[in-house]
């Protein structure tokens, strides 16, 4: 299992240099991959831009959107804009997408939010195509185009990850919850019968520090998932906050199968990925 | 805190009881319907686990609790005159009206004012209260005067059921079987005092109206139960107290608190009754409720917590409880089953206890199993004495290291590989690719991993989705077994396999129909080719999905060409000496296209009625049975379901699965989904298990069973309670 971080762009109030140096610190290693949410109404950054900023300063880091809200965009749009990050990240970027879960981001977008698996199935199928018959440009570093991901938990959302797309992200909670997803991933993927095994993709939040860092972590978690009611203090609850328990965490998805697990930062401050990456390495994490 | 607990049932009496206890100052008045001392139900039981909780929540009514207890750790299955016995399921009953007053008493203690034979029809009635705890059952008054804020749905099962009770004394919980000329019927038996038990009675609507129970009074219903089970009684009479038939009602709950109001308990949600957790799920919403009043000063987070923590654990028990009551509801099709596998699958029913926890809480029972499911495969009898005087066998292997027989063909175990192949690619352009002979050869990249699998002790595998025709080909990388040169290979790799083991081979031979000419699968499925796209057949001249080609409606002469291509390849496999045969008629391929009402709109003699869309299948597969030789067995890949709305249903599928048997099917390999582009099954682990069940039993016939499964307990599980006869197991690096 690789590990990646997350980037604060979703953090509300986050400063864009963070961004840049948390990206530049991210690069130094152990991280094998960089990932950005996505939010529309709300104080966070756009993902596929942010990633073109930090494609100029990383060499080395796959780019990862776990996840970008597919049916709110333009599918022709957002083919070009993706096939620009990887154009400009030289084949770094892996597309991951979803409906989402947000009705005001739906509604910022002028978007119907009943449609958006539909819009969704619909998108993954533009997409592949756009790519492939290079219709849009600038030329991708494979012909195919960037590997897509599909997150969520609906038998549709599996079924349409199985028939379309080239792996799963979960959204995230413990690590038996994880094993279902990666179970019905895994279990789709072969019923369909597509060749080999799909991506899994995985994401947790951390905040690493005294009790009071954290807890200003816990308040982003409930202020972040508050839609989501009484169930954002659960998922809040699922934040690592210690290096023992990002260890259990690690080896409980690493042993359900996780290919790329995304630490996820809940603190706008560069020592999160500084105690993150001490951490890692105590732990035996050492690839650059 | 001034809280209004509706209902004195063991819900309300124990949040009452736990919240004062935590917190003394709350006014806590509990308001009962009844009057004390009045109870309906006779015994509750408790799991360990249950118990143990009770003891952290409140150890002086856990004392006494404890003290009444009737302890017993064994399931006694009385069916077909036989009494077969698992142990290591502790279990705990007691008197509800025990467990009341103990409760009640507790309750008075600390300074809870309890008021009986208050009737309240309306909360809003109500007032003075900081909190309202909606404990009052089913019917609750609270839920209904906020219906729109709660949103409940209540769904009733189908079977009858009474309480009744009995003066008698069991030592296990005990299941009864009682078959007689109105029907089946199940007893759920379990005591719950030093001498008396619970008799549940249950039996589906067919044989409560032939027996005339619609009518009868409750004395009738009496006398009834009493002489369906005179000989279970050894003479002990049954009570009923105000007892009726009923069917089980479930009840979810979107929301469980509103304001100031909280639903606990039968309130917020039921279980059906067989899986015994009713007040163990009510009790435990007590514990939790004035565990987060404790927790929380805020009453909204409270409740909003308590609504958290229980809401997925009842999730949990309700799923359990529906799968196990659609099994009593149907248990009619496992009535073929013999005792052992009957109770097996009685045990296994829920899906929450498998073949590895039976023999952990139980070895004796598991070893029975194993016994038996040895037995039936014969590799014990040598026929030297006569069966009655033959010795038991002491051990046996488990269930999946017993053959299976299938005409003359014997498989070792019960697990299974199914490889897809590929072959090698044809040219281009489509004109000569048909005519190039050296396309859909089995490719080097499905032959060695073929070879490899031989080392991985399975009793069969089998090569899939293997095209009859080039036209038949899913992609242009399929193989084919149509050409000499591709027979050539696969009598090489037959052979290569023969020779160096027992495995056996089988081969699913295919034809696309409407979802053939698309590119491979790596690139997503079906995707048209770019360019060089063959021109598709299907039942109907409807594409497969919004991208596809339209296929041709096919003609009675493209129907004698196919047919002629089956028989044709399934002569090719006989000569590649493969030692199965499966015909593909599932996921939406050209024989499922004839199957399914979706995609056949025929108004010819194969089209319309389901007896008329099996006709074109079944000529082939009559075709091909006379083809392939009578001493090998012939599979058939068929779809459970079609799992999208007017598609094909599993009642459907039951009659596909009987009507092939009596036309020489031996075994039915259970498929789901794909008819359509949007028609898929709910994936998980074992997803297609309870199909294949429903199939087996149902349609009696052996079955293969994919679905995702990995684990030796899956298989054991599946193979010792009957849901299939063999399972194909995923490896991690396939």
């Amino acid at each position: 299992m690789r590990i990646g971080v997350g980037l604060p762009s979703g953090i509300a109030g986050t400063h864009s240099q963070l961004i840049l140096d948390w990206a530049k610190r991210a690069e130094a290693g152990p991280f094998s991959s960089l990932g950005v949410i996505d939010r529309l109404a709300y104080d966070s950054f756009e993902p596929l831009t942010t990633l073109a900023a930090v494609a100029a300063i990383t060499q080395r880091v796959k780019l990862a959107t776990t996840i970008v809200i597919g049916p709110l965009h333009n599918n022709a749009l957002l083919a070009k804009t993706a096939a620009t990050v990887d154009a400009l990240s030289q084949g770094r970027l892996v597309l991951g997408l979803a409906v989402g879960a947000r009705h005001e981001d739906y509604a910022a977008a002028g978007i119907d939010y009943r449609s958006r698996g539909r819009r969704l199935t619909e998108q993954l199928i533009a997409l592949r195509s756009l790519w492939e018959d290079s219709a849009i440009g600038p030329k991708l570093e494979r012909q195919r185009g960037p590997d897509l991901l599909i997150g969520g938990l609906s038998d549709q959302g599996f079924a349409r990850m199985a028939r379309y797309a080239d792996g799963y992200v979960h959204g995230g909670g413990p690590p038996r919850a994880f094993a279902r997803g990666a179970d019905k991933a895994r279990a789709a993927w072969r019923d369909i019968g597509r060749p080999g095994k799909p991506q899994i993709w995985a994401q947790a939040y951390f905040a690493l520090g005294s009790d009071a860092e954290t807890q200003a972590g816990y308040r982003y978690m409930r202020e972040y998932y508050s839609f989501a009611g009484p169930v954002a203090e659960r998922i809040a609850s699922w934040m690592l906050t210690t290096p023992q328990e990002i260890a259990g965490f690690m080896r409980g998805y690493e042993e359900a199968g996780c290919d790329d697990l995304l630490l996820f930062p809940t603190i706008p401050h560069i020592s999160q990925i500084e105690r993150l990456a001490e951490a890692l390495v105590g732990l035996g994490r050492s690839e650059r | 805190m001034k809280i209004t607990i509706l209902g004195g049932g063991p819900a309300g009496l124990y949040s009452g009881l736990l919240i004062k206890k935590a917190n003394p100052a709350h006014e806590i008045t509990i308001l009962e319907r009844n009057a004390a001392g009045v109870t309906y139900g006779w015994g509750v039981v408790f799991s360990d686990r249950t118990l143990a909780s009770f003891q952290r929540a409140d150890y002086k009514s856990y004392e006494q609790i404890a003290n009444q207890f009737v302890k017993w750790d064994a399931i006694d299955v009385r069916y077909r005159g036989e009494t077969i016995r698992c142990g290591g399921h502790v279990i705990a009953g007691i008197a509800r009206m025990s467990l009341l007053k103990i409760l009640q008493a507790r309750c008075r203690e600390i300074g809870i004012a309890l008021r009986f034979s208050e009737e309240i029809n309306d909360s809003a009635q109500l007032d003075g209260y900081d909190l309202l705890i909606a404990a009052d059952g089913l019917n609750s008054v609270a839920r209904k005067t906020y219906v729109e804020q709660f949103k409940p749905a209540l769904e009733y099962g189908k079977a009858r059921y009474i309480w009744l009770g009995a003066s008698k004394v069991l030592d296990a919980f005990t299941f009864i079987f009682c078959e007689n000329e109105h029907g089946l019927f199940q007893v759920h038996a379990y005591p719950y005092s030093g001498t008396s038990s619970t008799y549940l009675v249950e039996c589906d609507e067919a044989s409560w109206l032939n027996a005339g129970l619609d009518k009868a009074s409750e004395a009738e219903s009496l006398a009834y139960c009493q002489r369906l089970l005179s000989e279970h009684l050894n003479g002990a009479t049954l009570l009923s107290n105000n007892s009726k038939w009923i069917s089980f009602p479930t009840l979810k709950t979107r929301n469980w608190h509103h304001a100031n109001i909280v639903l606990l308990g039968d309130a917020a949600h039921t279980a059906h009754f067989s899986i015994g957790s009713g007040t163990k799920l009510a009790m435990e919403d007590a514990i939790a409720l004035a565990g987060a009043l404790e927790q929380y000063a805020d009453l909204d987070t409270a409740l909003n917590a308590y609504e958290l923590e229980r809401k997925p654990v009842v999730e949990v028990f309700q799923r359990a409880a529906s799968e196990s009551q659609s099994y009593f509801e149907t248990i009619k099709r496992y009535r073929s089953l013999e005792p052992v596998q009957f109770v097996f699958q009685l045990l296994t029913r829920s899906g929450r206890i498998t073949y590895d926890d039976l023999r952990f809480r139980d070895v004796r029972f598991g070893e029975a199993v194993d016994r038996w499911h040895a037995q039936q495969t014969k590799i014990v009898n040598k026929r030297i004495l006569p069966p009655e005087s033959q010795p038991q066998r002491l051990f046996a292997p488990a269930p999946m290291f017993n053959p299976l027989h299938l005409r003359s063909l014997m498989i070792a175990n019960r697990f299974v590989l199914a490889r897809a192949v590929e072959g090698t690619p044809s040219g281009l352009p489509h004109t000569e690719q048909l005519t190039l002979p050296d396309h859909g050869i089995l490719e080097n990249t499905g032959y060695v991993p073929l070879l490899k699998d031989t080392y991985r002790g399975a009793g069969l595998a089998y090569v899939g989705l293997v095209a009859v025709s080039a036209e038949g080909r899913i992609t242009p990388r399929c193989a084919g077994i149509y050409t000499k040169l591709q027979v050539e290979k696969w009598a090489e790799l037959v052979a290569g396999i023969h020779r160096v083991t027992e495995q056996k081979i089988g081969i699913e031979l295919n034809h696309a129909g409407r979802r053939g000419s698309t590119r491979p699968r790596a690139e997503g499925l079906d995707r048209p080719l770019r360019q060089d796209n063959w021109p598709l057949v299907s039942a109907s001249a409807v594409s497969y999905g919004p991208h596809s080609q339209v296929p041709k409606e096919m003609t009675d002469e493209d129907m004698v060409r196919v047919c002629q291509e089956f028989v044709r390849s399934a002569q090719w496999a006989m000569e590649a000496d493969f030692d199965l045969l499966q015909l593909s008629m599932a996921h939406g391929y050209l024989l499922a296209s004839f199957l399914s009402p979706l995609t056949n709109r025929r108004d010819d003699e194969f089209g319309g009625a389901l007896e008329q869309r099996m006709r074109y299948p079944l000529d082939i597969f009559d075709a091909v049975r006379a083809a392939w030789p009578a001493d090998k067995p012939l599979s058939v890949a068929l779809n459970a379901s079609d799992c999208v709305k007017g598609g094909m249903t599993v009642e459907d599928a039951v009659i596909v699965a009987r009507t092939l048997k009596e036309h020489g099917c031996d075994i039915i390999a259970v498929q789901a989904g794909q008819t359509t582009s949007d028609g898929e099954p709910a994936y998980g682990r074992s997803f297609l298990t309870a199909y294949s069940d429903r199939i087996r039993n149902e349609a009696g016939i052996p079955t293969i069973v994919g679905g995702y499964l990995t684990t030796s307990d899956e298989v054991n599980t599946i193979i010792a309670a009957g849901r299939a006869d063999l399972c194909i197991i995923e490896t991690s690096d396939a």
